[in-house]
C-alpha cells in the first residue's frame, strides 16, 4: 500500500492526450523555400483570387428578400370575406389563447345598414395587437374560429415610439378584395386562404 | 533667343498640368472605392453598393462626409505644421506626375503636343527626389500633432521610407545601367522599340515592386498606420478634410508609382504585338495617342489592383521584419542584381569577350 504513486497516474495521464486532435507544434527552421516568403504569399493570393468568383451569400435585402417558409409568423392580418365584409366577431377568444396577452378589443353590434361591412351581428370596434408583447406564437390564428386572424409574410417593422408599435385596426385590416384588390393580393401573399363560413 | 516665351506652349502645358491633375485625383478618387470593392469581393462580401449605381458615387459621398466632418486641431500642437503636414503629403504625391510620359504626342491646330508634362532628362531622378520628400509630411504631420502613436507612426514611417529608398534605388541602378538613360521618355521609347525592361531586370522590378509597397505604405508595410498598434499612426490626431489628404495622398501616391513602375518595366504606353508606325499611317496621330492613353491606363489600373490584391492578402510585417527584410535581403539581393547587371553589360559592349 505504502508503493502508492498518485503522481505516477497522473503523469501517465498528462503524457496521453485525451484525444487524438492535438497537433504538434512544428518548430523547425525554415527552409530557404520558406524563408523567401514569395511561394507563400502568391498561394495566399491566388487563394484570394480564387474568392473573387465565389458566390456571394449576402442578399441585397430591400431589393431582394429571403423566402420565407410556409410556415412563417410575422404580422397580424385581420381577416375580410370574398364580398370585403370583416371576419372578426369579437368573441375574445384569441385574447384569451395569447399567451403574451397582446390583443384587447371591444365588441359592438352592427347596426341596420353595416351589412356589407361585418360578415355577422357582433364585430370588433377597437382591436389592438401590441406588437412588441407579441411573442409571434400564432396561437391567436389557432384559436379563432371565425378564421378572422392570420400571421402574415410581414415582420415588424421599425418606429420611432413605443406607442408606434400598438396597431389598430386601421393597421391590421387586410384591404378590401374588391375595391382595392392588387394591395389586397399582396397582402394576402401566397398563404392566407379564405374559407367558406 | 533661348528664353523667347511661346504662349501657345505655355498654355498646352497648363492644359495638360489640370487634366493630369484632376485625373490623377478622380482616379485616386476611384482607387478608394476600387479598394472596398476589390476588399468585398475577396471576403465574399458585396461592398458599397447603396451610393448611386453600383455605388459608383460612393467616394462623392466618402468625400462629402470628409468635408462636413468638424475639423479638430489640438491645441497643444504646432498648429503651422500641423496643416502643413497633410498638405506636403498632397503636394509631392502631385508632382511626381509631373515628368511620367502618358502618351507620345497627338496633334492639335498644326501643333505637335507632347503628352507629358516635361520631359526632363534626368526624369527618374526627379520622381525619387519628389518621392522622398513625400516623407516629411507625415513626419511633419506626426510630429506637430504631439502624440506619442503619431510620432511612434512617423518614425516609422520614415525609417522604413528611408531603409526601402536604398534598395530602390540600387535596384535602379541596374535598370539604369541597361538602358544607359535617365529620360522616362527615352526609356519607354527604347521598350517600344525592343523587348519591355522587365525581360531584362526580372530580379531588379521585384525589389522595385517589394519597395514601392514599402514606399506607399502599404500592407505588408503599413505599420506607419498600423490601426491596432498605434491607433491611427501619423494620422492618430487628424480629422476632417486633413485625414482625407492623407489617405487621399496615398491613393494618388499607388497610382503614380504604378506609373513609375509601368514606365520603367512595362513598356510604358507601348501596346503590345502592335507596330505603331503602320496604326499611325492607318488611324492617324491623334487616335494612336489614345490609344497608348489607355493601354498605359490598362496597365497602371492592373498595378492598382496588385496593390490592393495584396494588400487583403498579406498581413502586416512585424518591424524587427521589415528592418531584417529591408537591409539583410533587400540591399544585397539589389547589389547583387547590380554587379550581375554591370558584368553582363561589360561584356557586351565587349562583344561577349572577356
Amino acid at each position: 500500500m505504502h508503493n502508492f504513486k498518485p503522481w505516477a497516474a497522473i503523469e501517465i495521464t498528462s503524457m496521453q492526450s485525451l484525444t487524438n486532435r492535438a497537433k504538434a507544434v512544428d518548430r523547425r527552421p525554415m527552409s530557404l523555400l520558406e524563408r523567401a516568403y514569395l511561394p507563400a504569399i502568391f498561394k495566399g493570393m491566388a487563394i484570394t483570387f480564387g474568392h473573387m468568383f465565389k458566390k456571394r451569400p449576402t442578399i441585397n435585402y430591400p431589393e431582394v428578400t429571403r423566402p420565407f417558409s410556409p410556415v412563417f409568423r410575422g404580422l397580424h392580418v385581420l381577416n375580410r370575406d370574398e364580398e370585403g365584409r370583416e371576419n372578426c366577431t369579437a368573441c375574445g377568444l384569441c385574447a384569451v389563447a395569447c399567451p403574451a396577452e397582446a390583443i384587447t378589443m371591444e365588441a359592438a353590434e352592427r347596426q341596420k345598414g353595416e351589412e356589407h361591412l361585418y360578415r355577422e351581428e357582433k364585430y370588433a370596434a377597437k382591436y389592438e395587437i401590441n406588437m412588441l408583447r407579441c411573442i409571434f406564437c400564432g396561437l391567436c390564428e389557432e384559436a379563432c374560429p371565425k378564421d378572422a386572424i392570420y400571421l402574415s409574410e410581414t415582420f415588424a417593422p421599425a418606429n420611432f415610439q413605443r406607442k408606434g408599435f400598438i396597431y389598430g385596426k386601421d393597421d391590421l385590416l387586410i384591404p378590401h378584395p374588391i375595391n382595392e384588390k392588387e394591395a389586397y393580393d399582396k397582402a394576402r401573399g401566397g398563404r392566407v386562404t379564405i374559407k367558406q363560413a | 533667343m533661348l528664353l523667347t516665351i511661346d504662349l501657345a506652349f505655355v498654355l498646352e502645358k497648363l492644359i495638360l498640368i489640370v487634366i493630369v491633375v484632376m485625373s490623377s485625383l478622380l482616379i485616386a478618387m476611384y482607387a478608394t472605392f476600387g479598394e472596398r470593392k476589390v476588399a468585398a469581393i475577396m471576403q465574399d462580401r458585396r461592398g458599397p453598393n447603396r451610393a448611386g449605381p453600383f455605388g459608383l458615387l460612393q467616394p462623392v459621398a466618402d468625400g462629402m462626409k470628409l468635408f462636413f466632418k468638424e475639423e479638430i486641431i489640438p491645441n497643444f500642437s504646432s498648429k503651422f505644421l500641423f496643416i502643413l503636414g497633410p498638405c506636403l503629403a498632397m503636394l509631392t504625391a502631385m508632382m511626381t506626375g509631373a515628368v511620367i510620359p502618358w502618351g507620345d504626342k497627338v496633334h492639335f491646330f498644326g501643333r505637335d503636343i507632347s503628352l507629358q508634362i516635361a520631359d526632363v532628362n534626368i526624369g527618374i531622378l526627379y520622381v525619387f527626389g519628389v518621392v522622398s520628400l513625400g516623407v516629411y509630411g507625415i513626419m511633419i504631420g506626426s510630429w506637430a500633432s504631439n502624440n506619442k502613436f503619431s510620432l511612434m507612426g512617423g518614425l516609422r514611417a520614415a525609417s522604413q521610407i528611408i531603409s526601402y529608398e536604398l534598395a530602390m534605388g540600387i535596384a535602379l541602378i541596374a535598370l539604369l545601367m541597361v538602358t544607359g538613360t535617365l529620360s522616362l521618355k527615352t526609356m519607354v521609347g527604347f521598350q517600344m522599340d525592343g523587348y519591355w525592361n522587365i525581360f531584362k531586370q526580372p530580379l531588379g522590378f521585384l525589389i522595385f515592386l517589394i519597395c514601392v509597397f514599402a514606399e506607399c505604405n502599404r500592407t505588408p508595410f503599413d505599420l506607419p498606420e498600423a490601426e491596432n498598434e498605434l491607433i491611427g499612426g501619423y494620422h492618430t490626431e487628424y480629422s476632417s478634410m486633413k485625414l482625407g489628404f492623407y489617405l487621399f495622398a496615398e491613393y494618388i501616391n499607388m497610382f503614380i508609382s504604378s506609373s513609375v513602375m509601368v514606365s520603367l518595366f512595362f513598356g510604358g504606353y507601348d501596346i503590345p504585338f502592335v507596330n505603331d508606325a503602320h496604326l499611325v499611317e492607318s488611324i492617324g496621330v491623334n487616335w494612336v495617342a489614345l490609344l497608348h492613353t489607355f493601354s498605359f491606363l490598362f496597365k497602371a489600373a492592373f498595378f492598382l489592383f496588385l496593390f490592393m490584391w495584396v494588400r487583403w492578402t498579406i498581413p502586416r510585417f512585424r518591424y524587427d521584419q521589415l528592418m531584417n527584410l529591408g537591409w539583410k535581403v533587400l540591399i544585397p539581393l539589389s547589389l547583387f542584381n547590380m554587379l550581375v547587371t554591370g558584368a553582363l553589360v561589360l561584356l557586351q559592349q565587349n562583344n561577349w569577350h572577356f
